[in-house]
């Protein structure tokens, strides 16, 4: 599952050009941390964004402005906070593709969709005998509660494998669909290796062969990709708002009425109520009915600004700056002497390259570059599944997004070659 | 010397190269498993007890520069040790990998012997769980009931 870097090796390192630009696509002073920090080189995108200004202004402003407890409204300013929630709900939906907004839910992240999806979904429709479906390079986000699930309801959990180059092998997930599957879950682009998992063939072939449910995990699509949910094929698709440069414990998860409207409620409280008698209770309407308790607000503001920063910019471009970085980023790495980069191809992923260097472990690695200033990642990616299917315990991960540049990658790639020199000492 | 070229020093590196004791021994008393649940470090250390002493330490593992080397100089470390005098060299080791202990000056070996190249780690706080790994999971074989499971959180 590597393009080796013997691929390289006839090239001589002085035959390599100096990498042609990418500029950043949004400038670093965009993003005041950065901005604060010019020497900063920030290569953990995929792990969480740094935050645009624009995002920091729209929490500052509604907590200055708008702040109260919404659906309340017995007073203008409790309208106010309903009208920015309700606002924030419209844009992020119109950012992904959702045209009935009240099919967009408020959770804490990706991690919580999923498990509202199996908590509500999975327990109501999985039991004894029936199959759940996720894939070796699911996050365990997905993974463990799928896995979880189908324990606790008695139904059996499939992995589907992946081909060498680090892509879902779609005839062996294929292999694996029945009248018995229930639900099949996958992510759109995976977080340890970049893949862009082709998310409308995956739904077609799943539709054809089962009447199971398409489960996305966006975490690592919304951020990068251009991601139109209405056209995708799926039934319910989760992101977290801190991966698209939104707060810390904003997302959504994204479902088709007919099956939100079928399901049970997942969490009581107040606001997910209609009528609430002494024995029986009846259910507020969608979205309300999944969103118990007081509502996060000022967060769910500062995502909808973050997906208006995004769609500035434009997706399509977006996309195709990450893997402009990352052609230039194989191509440097893949000349360093041991170095092996996993996945595959530069134009099937998001702007993530995972990779580990022979002899150095990559914690040793992140260490070395942190000393440089360089940031990345190193461990099993919340994906040990996969990397026991890699033969490796950990990988060293850089991941680019809309601030990274030509500089991130050449002091990445100088970083390696210092830890190169050191280890060989 | 640079913090990085501290942590990494030679026998670092020759320790990571050619881990000693490394490798399951056929006889043994205790064992335990270690794992760093955060970056996916496992490692296994067997000991063969004479009485009260370690008369052999062994160890294999998965793992960073520094938690090989480190398992790698505690097995010679404690080889012949009483279990107390095993206990008292890992309260010192702990002290001096988070700074609490000042390295012995360049030159003077120290009450901690070779052990002392892992001062550098001091600096590098995110690295003492990696240095410490396999001392946690000695005291795990020579000291906990079989079977519960060690990490270093
Ligand atoms: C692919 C993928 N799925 C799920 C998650 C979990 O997201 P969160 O921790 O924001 O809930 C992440 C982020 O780490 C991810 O990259």
């Amino acid at each position: 599952m590597s393009s080796s870097a013997s691929l390289h090796s006839g090239a001589t390192p002085a035959l390599i050009a100096p990498l042609a630009a990418p500029l950043p696509l949004a400038p670093r002073d965009a993003f005041p941390l950065l901005a604060a920090d010019p020497a900063l080189r920030y290569l953990d995108s995929a792990a969480t964004a740094q935050k645009p200004r624009a995002v920091l202004d729209a929490l500052r402003h509604y907590y200055e402005t708008a702040n109260a407890n919404p659906h309340r409204g017995a007073y203008r300013l409790s309208v106010a906070a309903t009208d920015a929630y309700h606002d924030a709900r419209a844009r992020v939906a119109r950012f992904v593709g959702l045209r009935d907004a009240d099919c967009l839910l408020f959770v804490r992240g990706t991690t919580e969709a999923m498990n509202l999806v199996a908590g509500s979904w999975g327990q109501a429709h999985v039991g004894p005998g029936d199959e759940v479906v996720v894939t070796r390079m699911d996050h365990h986000a997905t993974f463990v509660t799928w896995q979880q699930l189908a324990h606790a309801r008695g139904a059996a959990f499939r992995i589907a494998e992946l081909t060498p180059d680090g892509r879902v092998d779609l005839d062996h997930l294929a292999s694996l669909l029945g009248p018995r599957t229930k639900v099949v879950a996958f992510p759109h682009v995976s977080n340890a290796l970049g893949t862009v998992n082709p998310v409308r063939e995956i739904a077609a072939l799943v539709r054809e062969r089962s009447d199971a449910i398409v489960v996305v995990d966006g975490a690592q699509g919304v951020p990068h990709l251009p991601v139109e949910f209405d056209r995708l094929g799926a039934d319910f698709y989760a992101f977290s708002g801190h991966k698209v440069g939104g707060p810390m414990g904003s997302g959504a998860l994204l479902g088709r009425r007919a099956l939100l409207e079928a399901m049970p409620p997942w969490q009581f409280g107040g606001d997910m109520i209609a009528f609430v008698g002494d024995e029986v209770t009846t259910w507020n309407a969608l979205p309300h009915k999944f969103e118990a308790g007081t509502p996060n607000v000022g967060d769910a503001v500062g995502l909808a600004a973050a997906c208006d920063f995004l769609a500035g910019l434009g997706m399509d471009a977006v996309i195709a700056h990450e893997r402009a970085l990352v052609a230039a980023a194989m191509e440097r790495l893949g000349a360093i002497e041991g170095v092996r980069v996993h996945g595959p191809a530069a134009d099937q992923r998001s702007g993530v390259v995972s990779f580990s260097m022979a002899d150095v472990h990559p914690h040793d690695l992140a260490t070395i570059l942190d000393e440089r200033g360089v940031c990345i990642r190193a461990g099993h990616h919340c994906a040990q599944p996969l990397m026991r299917s890699l033969g490796v315990p950990a990988t060293a991960r850089a991941s680019f997004w809309v601030y990274s540049d030509a500089a991130d990658v050449e002091a990445l790639a100088e970083g390696l070659e210092s830890a190169r020199r050191l280890f060989a000492a | 010397m640079s913090d990085l070229t501290e942590l990494y020093q030679s026998v670092i590196l020759d320790h990571n190269r050619k881990p000693r004791n490394h490798g399951a021994p056929e006889r043994f008393d205790a064992t335990a498993d270690g794992r760093n649940t955060l970056c996916g470090d496992a490692l296994t250390v067997w000991v063969a007890l004479d009485g009260d002493t370690l008369a052999d330490v062994r160890f294999v593992g998965e793992g960073c520069a520094i938690s090989k080397a480190s398992a790698s100089l505690m097995t010679q470390a404690v080889k012949g040790k009483s279990r107390a005098e095993a206990d008292a060299l890992f309260e010192r080791f702990h002290a001096l990998v988070t700074g609490r202990e000042a390295p012995p000056a360049e030159g003077v070996r120290g009450p901690l012997g070779p052990l002392a190249a892992l001062a550098g780690v001091s600096r590098f706080p995110i690295r003492v769980k990696c240095a410490s790994l396999a001392w946690h999971t000695l005291q795990a074989a020579l000291h906990r009931e079989p079977g519960a499971p060690v990490t270093t959180e």
